[in-house]
């Protein structure tokens, strides 16, 4: 395995989980995970709370470490090696439930601070690539403003931006409108859906069902540590086939 | 209570959860030899450890010497608590009159009992405030004595741990009521009040309690008509209420400002003047919300208590230097300082832990 | 609609305009206060004058007639009693500013060390702060005195610390350096690369900016600054000659000298200070919330430049305020040298009231002096938190 990204094409796998253990103390978090994403791929996870969903996407990029098992990003597998790691993180993104932006930054300077720092572009590159990507999540006028100062659904839109300037094969969202008040869901929904029409490969857990059926080519259902289910949306949704995915797709559904 | 108390036990971020394993090797592998810095951490800590843990047991537990009719007779490789056994209750009680020492010790049980059931949620109100005066009236009558066939013993001879708590306990509970005043004070939309009490807080807040004692030590005789005076209990007592308030003021100015302004429109609604809103609504939730920071407010005043032997009087610091002064047991210090500070370290240690977790009580309802 | 001043107050009532009762209450209020420090200030004035003490800062032109252990100027007890109060302000600055620079390093070290991931270190250090913070400064200031000057040796048996360090009972002495033209080249180079750091610092900033390409200005700034007067000393033929403090009869002669006193405040100020820095350097680096660190390694940042450009000047905005009050209470601490018996501020004026009887001058002249230092350290606190504050809606 090396330790720079491997150039994968479109339906290849992009990332792969070969028998992924973890534990927290003594609590099996995640049991025997397989799961492969192709690229261009897009994959809703959704399960009830505790199922270990977000650890999960968390692992893909090193935020968690998992104890067994393999898992491979971009053709780089992930390891305690520094080298690894920093090389899967140029190429995931990651978007979180709470916003996370830098609030002593201005909006601009959050989506440059990595490009310089990391890919070490010079800083006019860097603010071009950035209002371009403000443009594309539709709030240019923010740019001079602070965190503090926009609603919660600019900022979100601000954090997927940020992520998108590193310009990653992948994007990871960890429940992203979980934070938001009702009415400004749907416009981060909107952004991200966008994102999936360009091709973007993502992996997204989230309760957003309507989002899900729009967008994804797979779902996968976790409960417990374990993938229960995977398929298609179509068939997901109308004929689950396990007891638990047709339990919690009930309460889900429901309102 | 000149120092600010950062301390909130907040999680520790910085660690993840660890995978629990069997065996003790894998733990010391994980905490402590996890990286190469960190090894040679562990090995420098260990080794500062071993140079300095065997000596202070040495001279602490395994050459002390437990037993000795003079100090001569006590000098040897290792601690002389020969020394605590002759002098301690002196350093405790100080010049109290040796066949009435049940009396402070009495008093020191009752102020323990008292800060205890301070600490029981349910007597909070009304009754915690009878149960304090009861309990000072009963702290005065044991100390002074003059009735009920005990003999009168004057305040001079109050020293030691009984004039410690009395001076930390009396100096926060009058000091309490004038923060109060000072804190709404402060708040006032007079600017007269105001700038009075802004006044008076910074001046106090910006000079140390040193002056502050100096000032009631030698200005308070001054101030008072000619032929009154005033005795040194009550000259430094009157010193640190002074500097009490405050400090207090401003922890009760910082729950004033966290009520919001809700509060205050839903009492003017309802009719309420200006006191009986604050008496009603405002005053319970701000003086709740604050309840940490007042007691470490009244651990920083019962540290500061030891600075009256700077004023001649003898509180427990003071009582040790004075016990150190005897011919006959010289050069006893390192044991003396040990034991009162371990009296000290106990009961602040205890009220700072008590604080920490009557926060991350309101934290938690405060969370929903 | 009625206007509420043209309506009569009722006889025996407050009058009902509130701006009206505002302004009598007012008047009470300063009246009563007026009222309260005329009789305070009459009594003190008839006190004074029946024990014949003067009153007035006249007192200061006077010969002080006590000498001072130790002092940054010229002094000799022929002085003035306003020369030795300078001597004594200077004594306090000095221990304070020395106390603020240790104790702010000693607390940052132990404040990490409790964040390390090493047990044994995180432990170790709790103790130290849970030891500290709960026993009261004076006691601690007691010890120290009573290990230097009671514990410590004689000179002619003095503890060796380090060659030439030693510690008896009158003292820490140490060798200096003696001084040597070689000295003014050494400092104009320290200049020198002074000037050099900042100028590596601002072209390496700028290229950044132009390309991207990143330059270890820190390192280079800091090679420069202490590599350009170390090559002078080796070019000069390295001229070190060191004052060594020798024992000649009952004490040392040569060499720096510090006294017992002033080590013992200078210990136990920055041990006990250190202990509550500690706890706001902890709670600075705990208050920027966990996420912030995520976000900045999701995004690919190494752990050096998560904490230089997200984790520290966040932090820092937490720790800056508490901190500046602990420099406060430093500095109102070093008051207790009067129990130790080092010569600062409170301690001559002390003496000064002892001989003059004029204690409310000096009282008075001690409050101004600290409440100045308060008030010049709020400012500038308050400057830089409005410069840093967090621009919010």
């Amino acid at each position: 395995m090396t330790d720079t990204a491997v150039a994968t094409r479109v339906g290849e796998p992009i990332i792969e989980l070969r028998h992924v253990d973890k534990w927290f103390g003594d609590f099996h978090v995640l049991r025997d995970l397989n799961l492969e994403v192709k690229k261009g791929e897009r994959v809703v996870v959704c399960g009830p709370s505790g199922s270990g969903k977000s650890t999960m996407i968390r692992c893909i990029n090193r935020l968690e470490e998992h104890q067994r098992g393999q898992i491979i990003v971009a053709g780089i597998e992930l390891t305690a090696d520094v080298k690894n790691i920093e090389a899967i993180r140029r190429e995931v993104g990651m978007v979180f439930q709470q916003f996370n932006l830098f609030p002593h930054l201005t909006v601009l300077q959050n989506l440059t601070l990595a490009p310089i720092w990391v890919r070490k572009l010079p800083r006019k590159e860097a603010e071009e690539t950035a209002r371009l990507y403000l443009e594309r999540v539709r709030i240019p006028e923010q740019a001079d403003k602070y965190p503090g100062q926009l609603s919660g659904g600019q900022q979100q839109r601000v954090a997927i931006a940020r992520s998108l300037c590193m310009k990653p094969e992948i994007m990871l969202f960890d429940e992203p409108t979980s934070a938001l008040d009702p009415e400004m869901i749907k416009e981060v929904l909107d952004v991200m859906i966008e994102l999936a029409r360009d091709g973007m490969t993502m992996v997204c857990v989230t309760h957003e069902m309507g989002f899900a059926r729009t967008v994804a080519d797979t779902m996968v259902f976790m409960d417990r540590g374990e993938i229960v289910e995977r398929g298609p949306p179509a068939e997901f949704f109308a004929h689950p086939e396990s007891d638990r995915t047709k339990l919690f797709l009930s309460q889900i559904l429901s309102h | 209570m000149a120092d600010i108390d950062v301390t909130q036990e907040l999680p520790l971020l910085v660690e993840r959860p660890r995978p629990v394993t069997a065996s003790p090797l894998a733990w010391l592998r994980v905490n402590l030899f996890n990286s190469i810095p960190n090894t040679i951490l562990t090995l420098a800590a260990l080794y500062l450890l071993a140079v300095t843990i065997p000596p202070v047991i040495r001279w602490a537990l395994v050459d002390a010497i437990w037993h000795a009719d003079s100090g001569r007779a006590c000098h040897g490789a290792g601690a002389c608590w020969a020394f605590i056994a002759e002098k301690g209750r002196f350093i405790l009680f100080g010049r109290y009159p040796y066949q009435e020492h049940w009396r402070p010790l009495f008093v020191v049980v009752i102020f323990i009992a008292m800060i205890l059931a301070s600490c029981d949620r349910r007597l909070w109100g009304r009754r915690l405030a009878l149960l304090w005066f009861a309990g000072l009236v009963a702290v005065g009558v044991l100390m002074w004595g003059g009735v009920l066939g005990m003999t009168y013993v004057e305040n001079e001879r109050w020293n030691g741990l009984p004039l410690t708590l009395i001076l930390a306990t009396v100096g926060t509970l009058f000091a309490f009521p004038l923060a109060i005043l000072l804190a709404l004070g402060r708040r006032s939309r007079l600017p007269a009040v105001r700038g009075i009490c802004v006044g008076y807080i910074e001046l106090i807040r910006g000079v140390p309690l040193i002056t502050v004692l100096f000032m009631a030590s030698v200005m308070l005789p001054l101030f008072l008509p000619t032929g009154i005076t005033i005795d040194k209990l009550l000259r430094a007592q009157v010193a640190i209420i002074l500097f009490a308030a405050a400090y207090l003021a401003e922890i009760v100015r910082g729950g004033l400002q966290a009520i919001p302004r809700g509060q205050y429109e839903a009492a003017d609604s309802l009719g309420f003047g200006y006191w009986r809103r604050t008496r009603l609504i405002v005053l319970p939730q701000a003086l709740a919300m604050v309840i940490p920071p007042l007691v470490n407010s009244f651990i920083g005043g019962f540290k500061n208590t030891s600075l009256v032997i700077i004023i001649g009087l003898f509180d427990l610091l003071g009582a040790a230097n004075a016990a150190l002064t005897d011919a006959n047991w010289q050069g006893f210090y390192l044991e003396a300082y040990a034991f009162i500070a371990a009296i000290y370290w106990t009961f602040c240690f205890f009220m700072s832990r008590y604080s920490q977790m009557l926060e991350r009580e309101f934290n938690k309802s405060r969370q929903r | 609609m009625t206007d509420t001043a043209a309506v009569a107050p009722r006889p025996g009532r407050p009058p009902r305009n509130p701006r009206i009762r505002e302004v009598i209450y007012q008047i009470l209020f300063i009246s009563i206060v007026v009222t309260l420090a005329g009789f305070l200030i009459h009594n003190t004035l008839t006190n004074l004058r029946r024990q014949n003490i003067a009153s007035g800062f006249g007192f200061l032109d006077r010969e002080a007639a006590f000498g001072i252990g130790e002092s940054l100027v010229a002094y000799s007890p022929a002085d003035t009693y306003a020369r030795a109060f300078l001597v004594g302000l200077l004594n306090t600055l000095y221990v304070s500013a020395l106390g603020v620079v240790l104790a702010t390093i000693l607390g940052t070290v132990i404040g990490i060390a409790r964040l390390s991931s090493n047990w044994l270190i995180r432990k170790l250090a709790q103790i130290y702060v849970e030891a500290v913070r709960n026993i009261p400064i004076l006691l601690q200031l007691f010890f120290w005195w009573a290990m230097l000057r009671v514990s410590a040796p004689a000179p002619r048996q003095a503890w060796e610390l380090l060659p030439g360090v030693l510690v008896s009972n009158r003292g820490f002495v140490f060798p200096v350096p003696t001084a040597d033209p070689v000295h003014h080249w050494m400092l104009l180079a320290v200049v020198l690369g002074i000037a050099g750091a900042v100028g590596v610092g601002r072209w390496s900033r700028r290229r950044q900016t132009r390309t991207g390409a990143q330059f270890p200005s820190a390192w280079v700034g800091a090679g420069l600054v202490i590599g350009l007067p170390l090559l002078v000393f080796l070019a000069a033929g390295m001229p070190l000659k060191l004052d060594w403090p020798e024992l000649k009869g009952f004490n040392f002669v040569g060499g720096g000298a510090v006294s017992p006193e002033f080590a013992a405040l200078l210990i136990g100020l920055t041990v006990y200070t250190g202990a509550f820095i500690a706890e706001i350097v902890r709670a600075g680096i705990l208050a920027v919330g966990w996420g912030q660190s995520e976000a900045a390694s999701a995004l690919g940042l190494k752990p050096g430049q998560r904490m230089r450009l997200i984790v520290l000047p966040q932090a820092l905005r937490v720790i800056v305020p508490p901190m500046t009050s602990e420099y406060l209470n430093l500095t109102k601490n070093s008051s207790l040298a009067v129990a130790i018996g080092y010569p600062d501020l409170v301690s001559i004026a002390n003496t000064t009231m002892n001989q003059t009887g004029q204690a409310i001058e000096g009282i008075a002249m001690i409050m101004a002096v600290y409440l100045t230092i308060s008030l010049i350290i709020s400012l500038f606190m308050n400057l830089y938190n409005r410069a840093i504050a967090l621009v919010e809606r």
